[in-house]
């Protein structure tokens, strides 16, 4: 096993115990946003997708680079959107009753 | 120096995740956290263009262009009652995407002829992973969407077969890594993992779609985990892993919620609910006694803790705009109107309560199970809309009954109950449910939007 190797298995190590303290706090309240979320954020395999798409590696390589650019594409853009659009909804309280906001505040 | 820019970029989009799925811990901080997510992909994205292998541009273009023409409905028009399946959707996009990276990875290495044995064992694992969930979450689409149909599909033996399948497909990754330029290997592997997608998701039914969906996210992000190895990417690597671990953590939230282990969703125990259902016949027995709207809204009108437990069936008869009409009306009248959140009360983690959201229920009225338990006894009146099994005594009471051991809303301990139920039948699940009979439930029948639109007339002229 090379040290490049070695090193990946550290920051795996460590990004898995760190998510698994971060994830674990979310509240059930917001378990489809954070599915939403993670499903946006794992859009960052545009980092492999882009190099391949562009890179003059052979056709078939290209095409399914280019494949791999608009799924990942897909996912980032509307990942992001519907994330935006469901917290958007979770509101204190209805903004035509801003005086139950203050009984909930006091309780 | 050009790769340290790229490192340092790198590092702070990872940065910014974590920020983001921090914030995404409170409500009000959630949103935000989000913007900062966004703008770190932002920045891993534009650093990545910089990468000196890439020598053009056009094909990039294309495929961004399509990809965000495609994102945009997907995240802008999908209904929130949609989002199950559009979750699902979008795994096999993130899965797909990982799947023919490696392939293509694999086919340059294999031109190269550089294809080292660690290389080989990431690029396995990703196309694996990867190929089994594009095809499990199209499955688990087609079903949520009803384009296939929901119920399970078995044959017999079909677990042995599935693990045999599996146990080749398995057999071909160490085949390869021991012979990594063995093309018709490869083919074989592939196939195989699409294969294992379709035959996963085929006997399990609507209601256990949570669980695999969760699964599902978990596999996509172990997949992008193996992509990041494969190609020596931190920051894949980290955000696979959290992407992994958070649909693990869900997986095992939905199926504690669900009363079911692991492996008795993935490897069928589907359907044998109905097998014991002949099992324990109710203990309270009795008749169920019915209630007329009117005496139902005067209850609710006059009490001061109400409690609203919506099940699937609210969002199936697309209620919750009349459920919230109804607790506004109450709350005028000086009641406090709370809505008890079953993890499974939706078809994936936390769907109710976006539905519910989008209705216009503040958060702090929408209260998590452990939350709302403690609260039953000191609630006059709680209002049960299209939930059976979540709600049903006995499975706190009865060893017999399919559903024992289950969590549920502890509704029976509250001083009155309203169920509004469409007939006397037993519930989706077949099981007898206690509740129902119990001399503090009153019945209300009928469809459930057309009953909370007349409970919400008659507390207003209550």
């Amino acid at each position: 096993m090379n040290p490049t190797t070695l090193i990946q298995l550290f920051v795996f190590l460590l990004a898995g115990f760190v998510g698994f303290q971060t994830i674990s706090r979310i509240p059930p309240l917001l378990h489809t946003p954070l599915m939403a979320a993670t499903n946006a954020m794992s859009g960052i395999s545009l980092v492999a997708s882009l190099v391949l798409a562009g890179a003059h590696d052979g056709l078939l390589a290209t095409v399914l680079g280019t494949v791999a650019v608009a799924c990942a594409m897909a996912n980032v853009v509307g990942g992001f959107l519907i994330t935006d659009r469901m917290l958007a909804m979770f509101k204190r309280a209805g903004a035509d009753k801003m005086e139950g906001a203050v009984g909930v505040a006091a309780e | 120096m050009r790769d340290t820019l790229i490192q340092i970029a790198y590092l702070l989009a990872a940065f910014l995740f974590l920020v983001a799925l921090r914030a995404l811990g409170k409500p009000d901080t959630a949103r935000r956290g989000m913007q900062l997510a966004a703008f770190g992909m932002a920045v891993g994205i534009a650093a990545t263009l910089l990468n000196a292998r890439i020598v053009s541009y056009e094909w990039i273009l294309i495929g961004s262009v399509i990809g965000a023409v495609a994102g945009y409905p997907l995240g802008k028009w999908v209904p929130m009652t949609a989002m199950p399946q559009r979750i699902a959707l979008s795994h096999a996009l993130g899965a797909l995407a990982a799947t023919v990276v490696g392939v293509g990875e694999y086919c340059n290495g294999l031109s190269a002829g550089e294809l080292g044995r660690g290389h080989v064992v990431a690029l396995g694992f990703e196309v694996l992973l990867g190929g089994l969930t594009v095809t499990g979450s199209l499955m688990a689409f087609g079903k949520l969407q009803e384009i296939l149909p929901g119920r399970p599909l078995t044959f017999l033996g079909q677990n042995a077969f599935n693990l045999t399948i599996l146990a080749i497909g398995v057999a071909s990754l160490v085949w390869l890594v021991i012979d990594p330029s063995n093309v018709v290997v490869a083919g074989v592997m592939l196939a195989i993992s699409l294969a294992v997608g379709v035959l996963l998701v085929l006997p399990i039914g609507g209601a256990d779609m949570p669980v695999v969906v969760s699964l599902l996210n978990s596999y996509a992000g172990l997949a992008a985990v193996a992509t990041g190895f494969a190609i020596d990417n931190n920051i894949l690597i980290i955000v696979g892993a959290l992407d992994g671990l958070s649909g693990f953590i869900l997986s095992v939230a939905m199926s504690k919620a669900m009363n079911r282990s692991f492996s008795n969703v993935l490897f069928g125990a589907f359907g044998s609910a109905a097998v014991v259902e002949a099992a324990g016949p109710s203990t309270a027995g009795g008749e169920m006694m019915s209630i007329t709207a009117e005496d139902a809204a005067l209850r609710m009108a006059y009490a001061e803790k109400v409690v609203v437990v919506p099940g699937y069936g609210l969002a199936v008869a697309q209620a919750q705009h009349q459920a919230r009409e109804l607790a506004d009306l109450i709350e005028k009248r000086g009641g406090d109107v709370r809505f008890a959140i079953h993890p499974v009360a939706g078809r994936m983690p936390g769907h109710m309560n976006v539905l519910l959201a989008e209705a216009g229920v503040p958060y702090v009225k929408l209260v998590d199970m452990e939350d709302i338990n403690e609260k039953f006894a000191e609630t006059d009146v709680v209002l049960v809309v299209g939930a059976n099994d979540v709600v049903n005594p006995a499975a706190k009471t009865n060893p017999k009954s399919p559903i024992y051991g289950m969590p549920i809303l502890r509704v029976a301990e509250a001083r009155s109950v309203i169920a509004l139920k469409r007939g006397r039948g037993a519930g989706f699940s077949g099981v007898e449910n206690d509740l129902f009979v119990d001399p503090r439930t009153s019945m209300l029948f009928g469809d459930a939007k057309q009953s909370l639109i007349t409970l919400g007339l008659e507390v207003k002229n209550a």
